[in-house]
């Protein structure tokens, strides 16, 4: 941790609670986080945990029913989002799809990259410049996905939020997707958050992994993984496995 | 190799969409002459096929015009409650309050019988033109509301913040998000209220009577002049007009969806 603390802060959740009234109590209670820029941090937890409740209210698609959030983004811009689904509109080619988020807000906020710099993006998550004026109906699953990748970074935004996003993925892609995603992260210095089941994705990917358990638990683990490489062999490492089973032993002891 | 036995195999499907009711209907024909010649059943009570595409044949002229004017007053009404529904609609996806208050009445317009509702309307109205499509409007309108209704309200809940996290205005949703993706719904709103349509403007006319000239009078002095070949041409052209202009309207829809939206109605590509 001693490592990360001189870096700026995105994220200070203090005491967060949130609520939807339901019979089972609130979602999330009394919850502290501290994001450090620069950090690529997955969380894990049993479903119905919060997992999902917590990425949106870092995203701002959720308000805080008590406690305190602070995001810090040096330029104000909006984080990147990526859903479980690829959340494509139909009707939009792929080059239409991944200008959209540009095309949205007040006439101030608005941007209007080149079309090189879409094209660029668009080969950073390897899709083909020949496949920019098909719909998402003429596109593959993964390229579905890596499409709605793109649009996530498209306004060049410093914090990526990923909600389970190679859940519905044959395993194969999703060992693809998952070393573009640790690329980009690398590549663009973000700071990324990552929701996933998968305890092999969240040792493989991040610099540092929570366990949430559902309220009034919280966070049950903090665990900070170390390597210099995300490589083929970092996956089949045996650290890798070791520190599965200590996410397992983690998500069963509570 | 596989892309072109697909190519054939769709080719095949469409020639079959074709082909197979048509045998069903030669089929149908072919038993109901049958029985008709057989059973020795008497012209009067139940005219043979042959008798009753000899009647259509001399009655063509008026049949031919009838059906056009059913047809205009039916797709005039239809043309009217498309702007009227989806203007509805637009109403109704706006705030849950308006959707509330408003919905029962759009019901009505489905639940209240349209043979008690013909002859208020031509008192109204007159008995003309204007009153035939006014009931085929009354009739066509619901689906369009509804259908339209759901299309605007059901947009993918991740598509919808995709559009709040991008700070999109309410409008930009709206015209972006909402209304496109709805399309789909619209049409078939449209396609099953072009049905209806039809239904509306023959039964209006049917109360309308003789001083009309559509399919639905045609009907009505077939049947009390009791040329029951005559009688059959009529309503089996009625029957007609409604499948074409249902499937052209089918054909239309399929068209719009596939050149601008990469779908067609079933949602596959």
């Amino acid at each position: 941790m001693s490592a990360t603390a001189a870096q700026p802060t995105v994220f200070e959740l203090q005491n967060i609670s949130v609520d939807f009234g339901g019979a089972a109590g609130p979602v999330l209670r009394d919850l502290n986080l501290h994001v450090p820029a620069g950090q690529f941090i997955t969380i894990v937890g049993p479903s119905g945990c919060g997992k999902s409740t917590l990425l949106r209210l870092l995203a701002g698609l959720q308000q805080p029913s008590a406690g305190h959030i602070a995001r810090q983004n040096s330029d104000g811009s909006a984080p990147g989002f990526v859903f479980q689904q690829p959340a494509l509109l139909p009707w939009r080619t792929m080059l239409q799809n991944l200008r959209l988020p540009c095309e949205l807000g007040r006439s101030q906020m608005r941007q209007n990259p080149a079309e090189d710099q879409l094209l660029d993006l668009l080969g950073q998550v390897g899709l083909n410049r020949s496949d920019v004026d098909k719909r998402p109906a003429e596109l593959s699953g993964g390229m579905q996905m890596r499409l709605s990748l793109a649009r996530a970074l498209v306004r060049q935004p410093q914090v990526l939020l990923l909600d389970e996003p190679f859940a519905a993925v044959d395993d194969l892609l999703r060992m693809k997707l998952q070393e573009l995603v640790r690329e980009l992260h690398d590549r663009r210095g973000l700071t990324t958050i990552l929701v996933t089941h998968n305890l092999q994705e969240a040792a493989f990917l991040s610099d540092r992994v929570l366990v949430l358990q559902p309220a009034p638990a919280g966070f049950t683990a903090d665990i900070s993984i170390h390597t210099a490489d995300r490589d083929q062999n970092w996956r089949v490492s045996d650290q890798v496995t070791v520190i599965q089973q200590k996410l397992t032993k983690a998500l069963i002891s509570s | 190799m596989t892309q072109r036995s697909s190519s054939t195999d769709a080719d095949i499907g469409r020639v079959m969409n074709i082909a197979a009711p048509l045998v069903v209907l030669l089929l149908l024909a072919t038993i109901w002459h049958l029985a008709v010649e057989w059973c020795q059943i008497s012209p009067v009570l139940l005219p043979g096929p042959l008798a009753v595409l000899q009647a259509a044949w001399k009655i063509r002229e008026s049949l031919l015009a009838a059906t056009v004017r059913t047809a205009v007053a039916a797709l005039g009404g239809l043309l009217v409650s498309c702007l009227a529904g989806t203007l509805t609609a637009f109403l109704f996806s706006q705030s849950r309050l308006i959707r509330r208050a408003l919905y029962p009445y759009a019901v009505l317009l489905q639940t209240v019988p349209v043979i008690a509702i013909a002859p208020i309307i031509i008192v109204t109205l007159g008995r003309g033109f204007l009153s035939v499509s006014v009931v085929a409007c009354i009739l066509s309108l619901f689906p369009i509301i509804t259908s339209t209704t759901t299309g605007l309200l059901q947009t993918d809940a991740a598509l919808e913040d995709l559009f709040r996290l991008s700070g999109a205005t309410r409008w930009q949703t709206l015209l972006r998000l909402r209304v496109p993706g709805a399309l789909p719904y619209v049409i078939s709103g449209v396609r099953i209220a072009s049905g209806s349509a039809i239904v509306g403007a023959i039964v209006g006319e049917f109360f309308v009577g003789s001083s009309e000239s559509g399919l639905g009078a045609l009907i009505q002095r077939k049947s009390a002049s009791l040329v029951l070949s005559e009688l059959y041409a009529t309503v089996i052209t009625a029957t007609l007009l409604g499948t074409v202009v249902f499937s052209l309207i089918s054909l239309g829809s399929e068209f719009v969806l596939r050149r601008w939206f990469g779908m067609s109605l079933s949602g596959r590509p």
